[in-house]
């Protein structure tokens, strides 16, 4: 029969056709075809027209702007303490996460719900919680208004469900029989902890974490009470676009956006890079 | 002896899944758990790993007091039902795994990860991640890797469960002339007693937690300590109050012969033997399993008159209480 014949051949055929794609049927490409429709009207051209008008003013006037020492001053602080608050967050996250798969604990329902609240708070609601609580006339005593803590605070409290929520899932299907084998074979929590579990959480580690460093580049709303944006000191990259808008400086804007746009887009990258590494190594 | 279990007992909350249990598992062997799904057998299994605490009771696993050592000072290798891959690592990685940890050099890695490879006939996938096996494959590699460690027993917990029928039977052959290789003290949890009864050297059944006869399979088989074993083994039906195998048992035409007198009510054919399905003259419903010829030769038929009477020197236990009996398919239900 030639099904018998044919099979042996079928899985290596399978897997070339899969990887140069397979030919389209009239409904799939449809849907192809509306996909790219909506994504080139939503991403793809207002994305080409921020870079256009960022390459108005020519490659030396993009990088006069980009270079101004205030505005050099707040994309360092913008993604210095993005990518310090992403770290923190793989940490906290995590563990966070860990808690709330392994551990059985009162209020734990409670606690499943509150995680999700800086995520569903409107931004400025979030600053002005985060003014009442850590501005002059904190009940705690503490006042941190007008300093770089404040733009590390506002980010940490903002991003803190990304790494939770796309950690967690799959926290929760890993095979407990998985770690029974590994502690059989010798192996101490830790290391199965480093060898065996990490590497299956490195993707939604690595997801939560783009996620966690897009949103804090872009955040405005939740720290723009409590920075006091202060040119070379509080100052963040959002605020900087907005105050150029106001100025009627639409290249400088343009050129900020597409600067925080390059980042991270390099950021989404090496992660990916990383999370294969450690996926492969084990 | 290897292991010596001795008054262990486990209760999950109100479930008793063992009471007071002793065992001695001789080394060298293969041994079988056997007993239906609930009754305890492998949560046996799984004290003698660690994996679980025992309530109450001792483990002793070569002379050593295991009752207090975690899993990883045991030095026991344990296959899963379901393989329990690491499934970002490949084959060959999964199966360095154990001496990867203990941090032995890694040329001596690679010469026993080969040589563990070439024994579960696993060499040209070595560089396959799990997800590219097939079930039999990964059940392979979970048993290498096991092996790796040189684990003083191999604890197999329905390691060949999840498979369909086919591959089971081939890898239960495997496993026995594996074991007869390798000798390693070996414990093999199953609920299937023609499992049991093909690979073992000793059984040990368990019911509700409790240890109902451990023998050899020929011990069991012959000489079924109790009803729970008779019918646990094989198929059973009832002559009088003796249970016994409905193929152990003879049927004759000649009408004044010894045996029980009774009327043929059906006449089965499955595949290479006949099952006739008699009812005596007290209305008792007997099966008998006969080959093709043996039928053939009596040349009886549906309503045809036979005496049925148990081969000499055949096992029977005797019936205790009517109303505790499970109904199976091949038990004829008494009247």
């Amino acid at each position: 029969m030639t099904s018998s014949t044919l099979a042996p051949q079928r899985p290596a055929a399978h897997r070339r056709s899969l990887r140069g794609g397979l030919p389209l049927t009239r409904v799939s490409g449809l849907g192809l075809g509306v996909a790219m429709v909506w994504f080139s009207l939503l991403v793809l051209i207002p994305l080409a027209a921020v870079a256009v008008a960022a390459a108005d003013g020519g490659w030396a006037g993009f990088w006069r702007t980009v270079t101004n020492d205030q505005t050099a001053a707040t994309i360092r602080l913008t993604v210095g303490t993005a990518l310090l608050v992403t770290l923190v967050n793989i940490v906290m996250g995590t563990l966070i996460a860990w808690v709330l798969v392994r551990d059985r604990f009162f209020g734990k329902r409670a606690l499943e719900i509150l995680i999700d609240v800086p995520f569903a708070l409107p931004t400025i609601v979030a600053g002005l919680v985060l003014l009442a609580l850590y501005g002059p006339g904190s009940p705690l005593g503490v006042n941190i208004a007008n300093t770089r803590i404040a733009v590390f605070l506002a980010f940490l409290f903002v991003t803190l469900p990304f790494i939770v929520r796309t950690v967690q899932p799959v926290l929760a299907e890993l095979d407990p029989e998985i770690e029974e084998a590994a502690a059989s074979l010798g192996a101490s929590r830790f290391t199965t902890f480093r060898r065996i579990i990490l590497p299956s959480l490195t993707p939604a580690i690595a997801a939560g974490a783009a996620l966690s460093f897009a949103r804090a580049v872009g955040e405005y709303g939740s720290l723009v009470l409590l920075t006091g944006n202060l040119p070379m000191r509080t100052e963040v990259a959002s605020v900087r676009i907005l105050s150029s808008i106001e100025n009627d400086n639409l290249d400088s804007a343009a050129a900020v956006a597409v600067v925080l746009l390059a980042i991270s887009l390099a950021v989404i990258v090496v992660l990916d890079v990383i999370q294969r590494r450690v996926m492969r190594r084990g | 002896m290897s292991i010596e279990i001795v008054n262990v007992g486990k209760r999950f909350g109100d479930f008793v899944a063992l009471d007071d249990v002793s065992v001695s598992i001789p080394s060298g062997r293969l041994t079988a758990l056997l007993g239906p799904s609930g009754g305890g057998k492998s949560t046996l299994l799984r004290i003698i790993a660690g994996l679980e605490r025992a309530d109450t009771g001792k483990v002793d696993i070569e002379g050593v007091d295991a009752t207090r050592l975690p899993p990883q000072k045991r030095n026991v290798g344990f296959v899963f039902q379901h393989y329990a891959a690491f499934k970002h690592l490949t084959v060959r990685r999964n199966v360095a795994f154990g001496l990867e940890i203990r941090k032995r050099p890694k040329d001596e890695i690679r010469g026993r990860v080969d040589e563990l490879l070439a024994l579960v006939h696993l060499e040209q996938f070595a560089d396959r991640l799990p997800s590219q096996l097939s079930g039999g494959q990964r059940q392979r590699m979970a048993l290498a890797r096991a092996l790796a460690v040189e684990p003083t027993v191999l604890l197999l917990d329905e390691p060949f469960g999840a498979l369909d029928a086919k591959v089971r039977k081939e890898l239960r052959d495997w496993l026995r002339r594996l074991h007869d290789e390798v000798h390693v003290t070996t414990v093999f949890v199953t609920h299937d007693q023609e499992e049991a009864l093909e690979v073992a050297d000793e059984i040990v059944v368990i019911n509700e937690g409790r240890v109902e006869q451990i023998g050899s399979p020929d011990d069991l088989y012959d000489r079924p300590a109790n009803e729970f074993v008779m019918r646990f083994l094989g198929p059973v039906t009832q002559l009088g109050d003796q249970l016994v195998r409905p193929h152990d048992l003879q049927l004759s035409t000649d009408p004044t012969g010894i045996g029980v007198l009774g009327r043929v009510a059906r006449v089965t054919r499955i595949g290479f033997e006949i099952r006739v399905d008699l009812s005596t003259t007290d209305g008792q419903s007997v099966t008998v399993t006969l080959t093709r010829n043996e039928f053939l030769a009596l040349g009886i038929q549906v309503d045809s008159e036979v005496r049925v009477r148990l081969a000499p020197g055949s096992p029977a236990t005797t019936v205790s209480a009517p109303a505790a009996r499970p109904a199976t398919p091949t038990l004829a239900a008494a009247g």
